[in-house]
C-alpha cells in the first residue's frame, strides 16, 4: 500500500540546480534595499558608481571573514578569532617579503598558511581538548593579536611586493580586485556548502551532532577542517587588507569578528547551527557595508558605527527569537 | 559460524562499569530480543557494536571479521544498521537527505564530487513507497513530520543499503497500536529475507511475538540467553529484575 503522492519528478530548472535549497531570508534582501534607499535619500553622493564600488570594496574584507563564519556557525560553533587572524596573517605575509626578502608568492602563501594554522589550532582545541568554541576562539583572539604585535614589534611593516599590492589596489576591468576575490570565494563557498558532503556535513553536525556521528560522519575531523577553513579565509582577508594599504598592520581587523558574525546572522544562518547560506551571508555583509558607508557619508562619528553594528546584531537575533517562539505557539 | 559474535565485551564510563563482559551471538536471519531494566547496558552494548563507543575490552566479530575499534561509517559499510531510539535524524534537512545521510550519492563535475540531489530524491521516493510509509514527499523537512513518519524515515534509512543486521532500539515505544503491528510485520519480513534483527524493547509481548531468542542483560552482563520457545514471560521478568536463582546460561563467569 503506497500512499506516496506520485509527485512528477519535479522539473529542475536552473535555479534549483544552482541554488539548491540555499534558503536565505528574503527579509535580509528587503533590509538591504530599504537601507540603500534611505542612504540614497539622505546623501546625494551615495548612488555614484565610485561610492558603490567603495561599499563593495570595504565589504570585501569582512565579507570573506563572514563566509568562513557561515560554515562554523552552521556546525553550531563560533569563531571569535577571525579579526585577530586578519592582523596576524597580514603581519606574517608582510614579514616574508619585507624582512625575509622572499618573492611575492611567499607573501600570499604566508598569509593563507598563517590563517589556516591559527584556524587549525582552534579546531584542535575544540575537538581534542574539548574546549567550547566560544572559549577556544576567544583565547585565540588574544593570542593571534599578541603574536601579531610581537612579530611586528607593534609597528606597521611596509613594503609588499607589487603583485600582492595589485590584489588590494588593482582594478581589472574597473572592478576593485578584492571584490573579485570576494565573489570568487563566495561562489566556491556556496557550491561547497550546498552541493558537497563537506558543506552538508557541516550543517548536519549543527543540526544533530550525535546523528552525524552515528551515521558515520567523522565529526571531530570535520570540525577541525571547518575551523581551519575559517582561519584560511581570515588569512585571505588579512592578505586583502595588507595588500590594500601596502603594509602588514598588527592591529588590522580589530573588532571584525563582530561585523562578520553580524553579517552571517542577518544573512539568515541559524545562530544555533543546522542551516546557513553563503548568499545570505553576502547580503548580510553588504548590509553592514552600506550601513558603515552611509554613516560615514552622513559624517557620523566612527564611534557610533560600533554602536550601530552591535545593535543590529542584537536586534537580528532578537527578531529571530520572537519569530521562532511564535512558530512554537502555532 | 554466527553472523555477529560478542565475546566478553566491556565498557566503562569513569567509575561506572556499563558492560561487564557481555557475550552472545546472532545467527544469519535470526531475530534476537535484547531486554533488561533501565541502565542494564542495552543501549551501551548496541552503541559499542555500531562503533559509537569503543569497547574497553573483549571482542566483536561480524561475518568472521573483527569490528572493535572501527568507526561507525565502516561498520555501516560492513552491513550493520541501527535504528536509534531518538531516531538520529537531522530535523532541518529533508527526508531524502536523511535517508542518504552519511552515504550521499554524488556525481562528478570537473573532478569535484557534487551531491546528486535528484537521484537521492527518486531513490528515496522508491524506498518510502516500498515500505508503504505515509510520507507525502521526500522534500519535506524531517522535523515537520509526525513521530511515526519520522520513524519511517529512520527505518527507510536503515534498509536502503541492504544490511545484514538491523538493530532496533525501542522501535515500538512511541507508536500507536496499528503502527506497532506494522513494525513487527517488518521485522518478520526482514528475517524472512535473511536479515538478522536485534530488537531492544521494554514491551515483552512484542519481544515474545517476533523473537527467536531472548537475551536478558542485567548490570552489564548477559544473565539469560534462551530460545523463545523454551522460556516464559515470568522467567524473563524474573531475570530482568534479578528476583531469581535460576542458573545463568550464556554468561561467561
Amino acid at each position: 500500500m503506497s500512499v506516496v503522492s506520485s509527485q512528477p519528478a519535479r522539473s529542475r530548472n536552473w535555479r534549483e540546480r544552482v541554488l539548491g535549497n540555499a534558503a536565505f531570508r528574503f527579509e535580509s534582501l528587503l533590509v538591504l534595499a530599504t537601507l540603500t534607499a534611505v542612504m540614497a535619500f539622505l546623501s546625494p553622493v551615495f548612488f555614484s558608481v565610485s561610492n558603490l564600488l567603495n561599499i563593495v570594496l570595504s565589504t570585501s574584507v569582512f565579507g570573506v571573514l563572514a563566509i568562513g563564519m557561515t560554515f562554523v556557525i552552521c556546525s553550531a560553533g563560533i569563531d571569535l578569532s577571525v579579526g585577530s587572524i586578519v592582523g596576524f596573517s597580514g603581519v606574517v605575509g608582510a614579514l616574508t617579503s619585507a624582512n625575509l626578502g622572499l618573492p611575492w608568492p611567499a607573501c600570499i602563501v604566508g598569509c593563507l598558511a598563517a590563517g589556516a594554522f591559527a584556524g587549525w589550532v582552534n579546531g584542535f582545541l575544540v575537538t581534542r581538548a574539548e574546549i567550547p568554541p566560544f572559549i577556544a576562539t576567544l583565547g585565540m583572539l588574544g593570542v593571534a593579536r599578541g603574536v601579531a604585535l610581537v612579530l611586528s614589534n607593534g609597528v606597521s611593516i611596509y613594503g609588499l611586493p607589487p603583485e600582492v599590492v595589485y590584489l588590494g589596489q588593482g582594478r581589472p576591468f574597473g572592478v576593485p580586485a578584492p571584490v573579485i576575490v570576494l565573489l570568487g570565494a563566495a561562489v566556491v563557498a556556496h557550491v561547497l556548502l550546498i552541493h558537497t558532503r563537506f558543506g552538508v556535513y557541516a550543517q548536519v553536525i549543527g543540526d544533530n551532532e550525535a546523528a552525524a556521528r552515528a551515521m558515520g560522519v567523522r565529526v571531530e575531523r570535520h570540525k577541525v577542517m571547518l575551523y581551519a577553513l575559517s582561519g584560511l579565509l581570515a588569512g585571505l582577508a588579512g592578505l586583502l587588507f595588507a595588500a590594500r594599504i601596502n603594509s602588514g598592520e598588527p592591529t588590522a581587523g580589530l573588532n571584525y569578528e563582530l561585523t562578520a558574525i553580524t553579517a552571517t546572522i542577518i544573512g539568515g544562518t541559524n545562530l544555533f547551527g543546522g542551516r546557513g547560506s553563503v548568499i545570505g551571508t553576502i547580503i548580510g555583509a553588504l548590509i553592514m557595508g552600506v550601513l558603515q558607508n552611509g554613516l560615514n557619508l552622513l559624517a557620523v562619528q566612527p564611534f557610533y558605527q560600533q554602536i550601530a553594528i552591535g545593535a543590529v546584531l542584537i536586534l537580528a537575533v532578537w527578531l529571530d527569537r520572537i519569530n521562532s517562539r511564535e512558530g512554537w505557539r502555532r | 559460524m554466527s553472523l555477529l559474535e560478542l565475546h566478553d565485551v566491556r565498557k566503562s564510563f569513569g567509575a561506572i562499569e556499563a558492560l561487564r563482559g557481555a557475550t552472545f551471538s546472532v545467527e544469519v536471519g535470526a531475530v534476537v530480543g535484547l531486554v533488561g531494566d533501565n541502565g542494564a547496558g542495552k543501549s551501551t552494548l548496541m552503541k559499542t557494536i555500531t562503533g559509537v563507543y569503543r569497547p574497553d575490552g573483549g571482542e566483536i566479530f561480524f561475518n568472521g571479521a573483527p569490528l572493535a575499534g572501527k568507526d561507525p561509517g565502516d561498520i555501516r559499510k560492513a552491513g550493520i544498521e541501527m535504528i536509534y531510539q531518538d531516531l538520529a535524524l537531522a530535523r532541518m534537512r529533508d527526508v531524502a537527505s536523511n535517508i542518504f545521510l552519511g552515504r550521499e550519492l554524488t556525481r562528478s563535475l570537473f573532478g569535484v564530487k557534487l551531491i546528486d540531489a535528484k537521484r537521492m530524491r527518486s531513490e528515496a521516493e522508491a524506498m518510502i513507497a516500498k515500505l508503504g510509509a505515509r510520507v507525502k514527499s521526500v522534500t519535506q523537512l524531517t522535523g515537520q513530520l509526525s513521530g511515526g513518519q519520522q520513524q519511517s524515515v529512520a527505518i527507510a534509512r536503515a534498509l536502503t543499503f541492504n544490511p545484514k543486521l538491523v538493530i532496533m532500539d525501542e522501535p515500538t515505544a512511541a507508536l500507536a497500536v496499528r503502527e506497532v503491528e506494522h513494525v513487527l510485520d517488518l521485522i518478520r519480513a526482514l528475517s524472512g529475507q535473511g536479515i538478522a534483527v536485534i530488537l531492544i524493547s521494554h514491551r515483552l509481548t512484542d519481544v515474545f511475538a517476533v523473537c527467536d531468542r531472548i537475551v536478558v542483560l542485567r548490570q552489564g552482563e548477559v544473565i539469560a540467553n534462551d530460545p523463545t520457545a523454551e522460556t516464559t514471560m515470568n522467567a524473563v521478568v524474573a531475570h530482568i529484575v534479578g528476583a531469581t536463582d535460576v542458573p545463568r546460561q550464556g554468561a561467561a563467569r
